[in-house]
């Protein structure tokens, strides 16, 4: 117990919580999306995650050559590497979730069964991936080098801006606001809107039932990825069982703020993010999903739908 | 191969309906002796496709199957019978093998008397999950579980009395018992206390299945909205189901604990719930026997295909998958026999 970390480091404690929680964010929005359209838990998202960690390091070693460790490099080599980086995460996490929906929940849907039945799928989906991810690998972590040199932008009472820091929270944040207005504006964003508020009436509607479902697991998809090129430039190592830590800590994220809702989720993540960065450095790091998991039950006992989960209903997606 | 034409259930479910009841009694006395004489069914030359490759075919049968089973039939209350979503199952498994290993230990019990207490504190932890989480629905109580799962292995990781990481050593293993002995050298002994907790938990789901709480559960399950409005005390029957089910587990967890000796937090991952769960979905869910099957089926494949040990989890999960997709309803499900009971209604009215 050392509640004194909390007043001496706060700044710094609520920055490096945020940029924590902002990846949640993006991971959590891969099971958010889903369960507002399929009323299902996207149980392989840890491993569209870990897919993504993997894509990273080797678009990363592979286009500079260097390892792992500090290597880092300048301007417009850079920059181009690491877009290209975040492109090919998210795409190569986008084709996974994509993948998983075709495998494991598209047949059994048009079936019709029972809700059990895709988790199981899922969870079939989520063993095959992170099994082959560890035969390939041998079972060792891999490192992401470090090009983007963590240099430090600037202090702001008592908090040190560094460059990683502050690119996740930027580029996450625009990302959360390019999806969010996609979502609430584009004809695309309605009829995923549409599906989640009833899957009879958007089928009468003349909705592509199947599009938009394969249109929603690839968003959540991309998204995670996302999250996973973010995740490898702060905390640069990866394992084939990276995501299930992640992947449930963003699946609290998103029952907190009230799954299905996006905005929700936002909410949840950066909460959750803080939460868990401020338990770590008062209690000890090995006590902080002990921590989250009691707010969690504190907070659905008080709203069973989670914190959004009714008070923005209209903008569910 | 056309599986969906596959129709041995119903035809199994049909012939058991046509009996009488003496004929049903010499089948399951029957049944019971088959599978009190299947330990020695490994002793021949050409059974000894029977052995995997690690284990002998006798301590299979102990674990990971019979308690595979025997935990199956106990989550099956809960997400079967009731339709409540548990991915914590492995914290009541945790808590009944920590009972063993720490009263074993350190005071004078022995595992005869620590099985009652060790199923009384997972019974107790159940209540006080249950009462605060069970007036969720669906979903959240599937993640609420969960963190409880998790919760538990933590704290096992993380205070000095469960040992943190390295766990516990040297756990009593039960004395001995009307020339029982329970040691490594004799696992047939242990299949045996195992088989007969699985019957006690069968007869005990049977009986419970035909009376009130059995019909509420039923209720619950199927509309929960209406079950409530019916007068069923949903709450109520959800932590009567809860809490039995967490017995189950942490039974298991005793028997567990002091069969392996040693037990160390890592053993408790949320892998096992996932197990337990898969299970019950593959074998056929709130159909007894299709838990069992799942159950002999989902712990006996992972050991039998050890030799490729590396692709091992990969082949389980292809299965998973393409079972699922193949039988969503699982191996053997409810609604076939059922549907038999309904018509034979019909017929006899």
């Amino acid at each position: 117990m050392n509640f004194s970390v909390l007043t001496s480091q706060f700044w710094s404690l609520c920055l490096s919580g945020i940029s924590l929680g902002l990846i949640y964010v993006l991971i959590s929005l891969g099971y958010t999306m889903v369960y507002g359209v399929l009323r299902l838990i996207n149980f392989a998202n840890s491993e569209i995650f870990m897919v993504g960690t993997f894509a990273t390091v080797w678009v990363e070693t592979g286009l500079t050559g260097h390892t792992s460790g500090s290597s880092p490099i300048h301007g417009f080599q850079l920059i181009y590497t690491l877009l290209f980086a975040l492109v090919v995460a998210m795409l190569s996490s986008g084709i996974t979730a994509l993948a998983v929906e075709f495998f494991a929940y598209r047949r059994l849907r048009a079936k019709g069964t029972n809700r059990l039945a895709s988790l199981i799928s899922a969870i079939g989906m989520s063993i095959v991936l992170s099994e082959s991810a560890r035969i390939l690998t041998h079972s060792r972590p891999q490192a992401n080098p470090r090009l983007l040199e963590k240099s430090s932008l600037g202090h702001f009472a008592g908090a040190n801006f560094r460059v990683d820091t502050v690119l996740v929270v930027v580029s996450a944040l625009l990302m959360f606001i390019a999806l969010d207005r996609f979502v609430n504006k584009s004809r695309l964003g309605k009829a995923i809107r549409a599906v989640s508020m009833s899957e009879e009436n958007a089928k009468l509607m003349g909705i592509n039932l199947n599009r938009v479902i394969s249109v929603t697991f690839l968003i959540g998809g991309l998204m995670t990825g996302a999250a996973s090129f973010f995740f490898m430039t702060v905390y640069e190592t990866t394992k084939f069982n990276v995501g299930f830590n992640l992947g449930l800590a963003a699946f609290t994220a998103a029952v907190l703020g009230g799954i299905g809702n996006l905005r929700g989720a936002f909410f949840g993540g950066i909460s959750l993010g803080l939460l868990e960065t401020m338990s770590a450095a008062v209690l000890g790091s090995q006590w902080k999903s002990v921590t989250v998991f009691v707010v969690l039950v504190l907070v659905l006992l008080v709203r069973p739908n989670g914190i959004f989960g009714e008070a923005i209903q209209q903008t569910r997606v | 191969m056309n599986l969906k034409n596959i129709n041995l259930r119903d035809k199994g479910a049909a012939l058991w309906e046509s009996w009488d009841r003496p004929r049903r009694t010499i089948f399951v006395i029957a049944l019971i002796g088959l599978v009190i004489l299947m330990p020695f069914a490994g002793n021949f030359s050409f059974t000894s496709i029977l052995d995997t490759p690690i284990a002998s075919y006798q301590d299979v049968l102990v674990y990971p199957i019979g308690m595979f089973v025997l935990m199956a039939l106990g989550l099956n209350i809960v997400v079967g019978k009731s339709g409540l979503l548990d991915l914590g199952y492995v914290a009541f498994f945790a808590i009944g093998a920590y009972t063993q290993a720490i009263l074993g230990t350190k005071t004078h019990l022995n595992a005869w008397e620590i099985l009652p207490i060790g199923m009384g504190l997972a019974m107790l932890s159940g209540v006080l999950l249950g009462l605060p989480t069970l007036r969720l629905r669906g979903d959240y109580l599937a993640i609420v579980t969960l963190g409880f799962g998790e919760i538990v292995r933590i704290v096992t990781l993380n205070i000095s009395i469960t040992g943190g990481t390295n766990g516990i050593a040297r756990i009593p293993g039960p004395p001995e018992i009307a020339g029982l002995k329970f040691d490594i050298m004799h696992p047939v002994n242990y299949f045996w206390l195992v088989f007969g907790m699985i019957l006690l938990v069968i007869w005990m789901i049977r009986r419970l299945s035909v009376r009130r709480p059995g019909r509420a559960w039923e209720a619950i399950r199927q509309d929960e909205d209406v079950a409530m409005l019916m007068g069923v005390a949903t709450l109520r029957y959800k932590i009567w189901s809860f809490s039995i089910g967490a017995a189950v587990g942490g039974a298991a967890g005793v028997i567990y604990a002091a069969k392996v000796l040693v037990i160390a937090p890592q053993m408790f991952t949320f892998n096992v719930s996932v197990l337990i769960l898969s299970c019950i979905v593959f074998g056929g869910m709130g159909n007894m026997w299709g838990v069992v099957f799942g159950g002999v089926i989902l712990a006996y494949i992972p050991e039998r295909i050890r030799f490729i040990t590396n692709a091992r989890q990969l082949v389980f999960g292809l299965v998973l998958v393409v079972i699922m997709n193949l039988r969503p309803d699982g191996l053997l499900p409810r609604k076939k026999r059922e549907k038999i009971k309904a018509k034979r209604a019909v017929d006899n009215v």
